[in-house]
C-alpha cells in the first residue's frame, strides 16, 4: 500500500499557519540553527550530495545552481529569489505549501541565502494567491519580529531581508529569467540566456532562484541528514515530490510521495481511481508545457529519469487526468489557445506560431493530416525561440500523435 | 533599498492604486502619479500596467468575475459557465455591466484544479462551480451591491 512522504508538507494541518509559535513547536527553524552552526562551503557539498534537484519544472541539480551562484563573485550583492509564480495549469503544490506552512518556505530561503551568501531575498508570487499573499506576509512579519529575518539573524554574523513581490496575470512570468525582468518593475519579457541568472540575474547580480517546493526540501535535509534523505526516492531523482492530481477521479488533491511512485499508484491508490461512471483515457503530465501519456505508461515510475526515457516530462508534478467523456481535440484546442493567450510577442515565431497553432487545431476534426503540420510547426518554434513557452508546444503535440493519433481518425 | 529595487515595488503599487479605487482601475491621475513616485516615463509605466492582465486602464465593475478556462476547468465544464454568465449579464467577456456591477474576465489556471471548475469573485475563491451555485451567487451580489 502506497503512502505519502511528507517533507514540504509535514507540518500541514498540525500547526496554525498564521500561527509562529505553532510552527516552531514542531520544529521550524530548527535546519536553520543547524545551518548557522555550519561553514557555508559544507552545506554546498550537502546539497550537491543529496541530489536534490529543481522542483519548478527543469529539474536542474540544485546544489550545482547553488555553488555556481556562490562562487560567481566573492564580494558583490547576491539574491535569493524564489519563484511562487505558479501558473501552469493543473499545479497548485506551491499554493498548498504557502497557504498551510509559510515558515517552511521562509526557513528554506534563509538556509540557501546563508550557504550562498546573499543578505537580501523576494518572493514572487502570483497576484491571484490572495491566501497565500496574506500568510506570507504575516510570515515575514512573525520571523523578522522573532529574530529570523534582518540582521544578526539568532545572534550570528548572518543578516538577510526578505520581502514579498506580487505578480499581475503573466503565466510567462513563472520562467526564471522573465520573472527576473518583472521583479524589476518591467514588462514580463524573456532575456537571452547566457547568461544565467547565477551568473547575472536580478539588476545584474549573481541570483540564486528556485522553486518554493525546492527550497522546502532544504531544512529536512539538514535536520535529518544525507543518509536518512538518498535513501528515499530513486538513483536519480532523491526525495519527495508533491503531485496534484485533478479530472474526475475520486479524491483530487495534492499528494506528497516518494520521487519514484508510479502514475498507477497515484491515481488509483492515493486519488482512489476514476469516478464512478467514468474510466481513465489517458493524463496530460506537467501542465500546458507537459506531455500526454496513456494506460501503457500507468506503471512507469515518477521520476526524472524513468520519465525521460520515454519521451514524458514530470514538470510541476501537475497530472491531469482525461477520461471517456473528455473530447482530447477540443482539449488540445484548449492548450494551444492558452499558449497563444500567454505568449509574449517578443519572438516572431512563438507569436504567430501560437496563433497558428490553436488555428491548425481547429482543422483537426475535419482534417487529420494536419497534425503533422502543427508538430513541424510547433519544432520550428522550439528551435527559434528564446524561452520555454515557444518551446514547449511541441511537448504536449508530440505526445498527442504518439498516445492519441486514433482520436483524431475516428471522428 | 537603492533606487533599483525600489522599481521592484512598482507592480505591488499599482496594485494597491487598483485596488483602492472603487472602479478597479488605474486611471489617467493614478498612472501619472506613479511615474513621479518611481522617476520613470509615463510610457514605461504605460507599457508595464498594458503588459499584465490583472491591471486594466478602463473602468470596471464592482464585482471582477474572473472564470478559469485553463485545461483542466476546461475539462470540467467552464465553458458552459462563461456562456451562462455572459446570457445572464448580458455582456462579453471582458466587458461591464450598464449598472456598473459585473464585469466577466478569463484567467488562467488558480490553482484550485482539484476542485474545479472555479473562478474568483475579486480577491475571493469559489471552486467546485455549477450554474446553479453561480446564479444564486449572482443574485447575491446584486443584492448587495444595492
Amino acid at each position: 500500500m502506497i503512502q505519502e512522504t511528507k517533507i514540504g508538507l509535514a507540518r500541514l494541518g498540525k500547526i496554525d499557519p498564521e500561527n509562529i509559535n505553532d510552527a516552531i513547536a514542531l520544529g521550524a527553524y530548527d535546519g536553520l540553527k543547524i545551518a548557522l552552526s555550519l561553514n557555508p562551503d559544507e552545506i554546498l557539498v550537502r546539497y550537491e550530495s543529496s541530489g536534490l534537484r529543481g522542483r519548478g519544472g527543469a529539474g536542474f541539480p540544485t546544489g550545482l545552481k547553488q555553488k555556481f551562484t556562490s562562487q560567481s563573485c566573492a564580494e558583490c550583492q547576491k539574491y535569493v529569489v524564489c519563484n511562487a509564480d505558479e501558473g501552469e495549469p493543473g499545479t497548485f503544490k506551491d499554493r498548498t505549501i504557502m497557504q498551510n506552512d509559510p515558515h517552511l518556505l521562509i526557513e528554506g530561503m534563509l538556509i540557501a541565502a546563508y550557504t550562498i551568501g546573499a543578505s537580501k531575498g523576494f518572493i514572487y508570487i502570483r497576484g491571484e494567491y490572495n491566501l497565500s499573499i496574506h500568510r506570507i506576509r504575516k510570515a515575514i512579519a512573525d520571523a523578522s519580529s522573532n529574530g529570523f529575518l534582518g540582521s544578526n539573524i539568532l545572534g550570528s554574523d548572518f543578516s538577510f531581508e526578505l520581502e514579498l513581490r506580487l505578480g499581475a496575470g503573466s503565466y510567462l512570468c513563472g520562467e526564471e529569467l522573465t520573472l527576473l525582468e518583472s521583479l524589476e518593475g518591467k514588462r514580463g519579457y524573456p532575456r537571452i540566456k547566457p547568461p544565467f541568472p547565477a551568473e547575472k540575474g536580478l539588476w545584474g547580480n549573481p541570483t540564486l532562484i528556485n522553486n518554493v517546493e525546492t527550497f522546502v526540501q532544504l531544512p529536512a535535509i539538514l535536520i535529518n541528514g544525507l543518509d536518512w534523505y538518498t535513501a528515499l526516492g530513486t538513483s536519480e531523482s532523491k526525495g519527495t515530490k508533491i503531485f496534484t492530481i485533478s479530472g474526475r477521479v475520486n479524491r483530487p488533491g495534492f499528494y506528497e510521495v516518494e520521487m519514484g511512485t508510479t502514475l498507477r499508484q497515484l491515481i488509483e491508490v492515493l486519488a482512489g481511481g476514476m469516478k464512478d461512471g467514468y474510466s481513465f483515457a489517458g493524463a496530460l503530465l506537467g501542465g500546458a508545457a507537459g506531455t500526454f501519456v496513456d494506460a501503457s505508461l500507468l506503471d512507469t515510475p515518477m521520476a526524472y529519469e524513468t520519465l525521460k526515457a520515454i519521451g514524458a516530462t514530470m514538470g510541476s508534478g501537475a497530472i491531469i487526468v482525461l477520461d471517456n467523456t473528455t473530447d482530447k481535440i477540443d482539449f488540445l484546442q484548449n492548450i494551444l489557445e492558452f499558449f497563444k493567450h500567454e505568449s509574449c510577442g517578443k519572438c516572431v515565431p512563438c507569436r504567430i506560431g501560437t496563433t497558428l497553432l490553436s488555428e491548425m487545431a481547429s482543422q483537426l476534426k475535419t482534417n487529420p493530416e494536419i497534425l503533422q503540420k502543427m508538430i513541424d510547426e510547433a519544432s520550428y518554434m522550439a528551435r527559434t525561440s528564446l524561452c520555454p513557452l515557444g518551446q514547449s508546444p511541441v511537448l504536449p503535440l508530440k505526445s498527442f500523435e504518439r498516445y492519441f493519433a486514433t482520436a483524431i481518425t475516428n471522428v | 533599498m537603492n533606487e533599483k529595487e525600489n522599481q521592484s515595488e512598482l507592480l505591488n503599487h499599482l496594485h494597491e492604486l487598483q485596488n483602492s479605487h472603487p472602479q478597479q482601475y488605474i486611471t489617467e491621475e493614478a498612472l501619472n502619479q506613479t511615474t513621479q513616485k518611481f522617476g520613470l516615463t509615463k510610457a514605461e509605466v504605460y507599457g508595464v500596467v498594458s503588459y499584465y492582465s490583472m491591471f486594466s486602464l478602463k473602468p470596471r465593475g464592482k464585482y471582477i468575475i474572473r472564470i478559469c478556462q485553463s485545461p483542466v476547468c476546461h475539462l470540467m465544464g467552464s465553458q458552459s459557465l462563461t456562456e451562462f454568465l455572459k446570457q445572464k449579464l448580458g455582456v462579453a467577456v471582458g466587458e461591464t455591466t450598464n449598472d456598473g456591477i459585473f464585469t466577466i474576465e478569463h484567467t488562467e489556471c488558480l490553482g484550485q484544479c482539484g476542485k474545479a471548475p472555479s473562478m474568483m469573485v475579486n480577491k475571493d475563491v469559489f471552486t467546485e462551480l455549477s450554474i446553479d451555485k453561480l446564479e444564486t451567487l449572482i443574485e447575491k451580489l446584486k443584492t448587495e451591491a444595492k
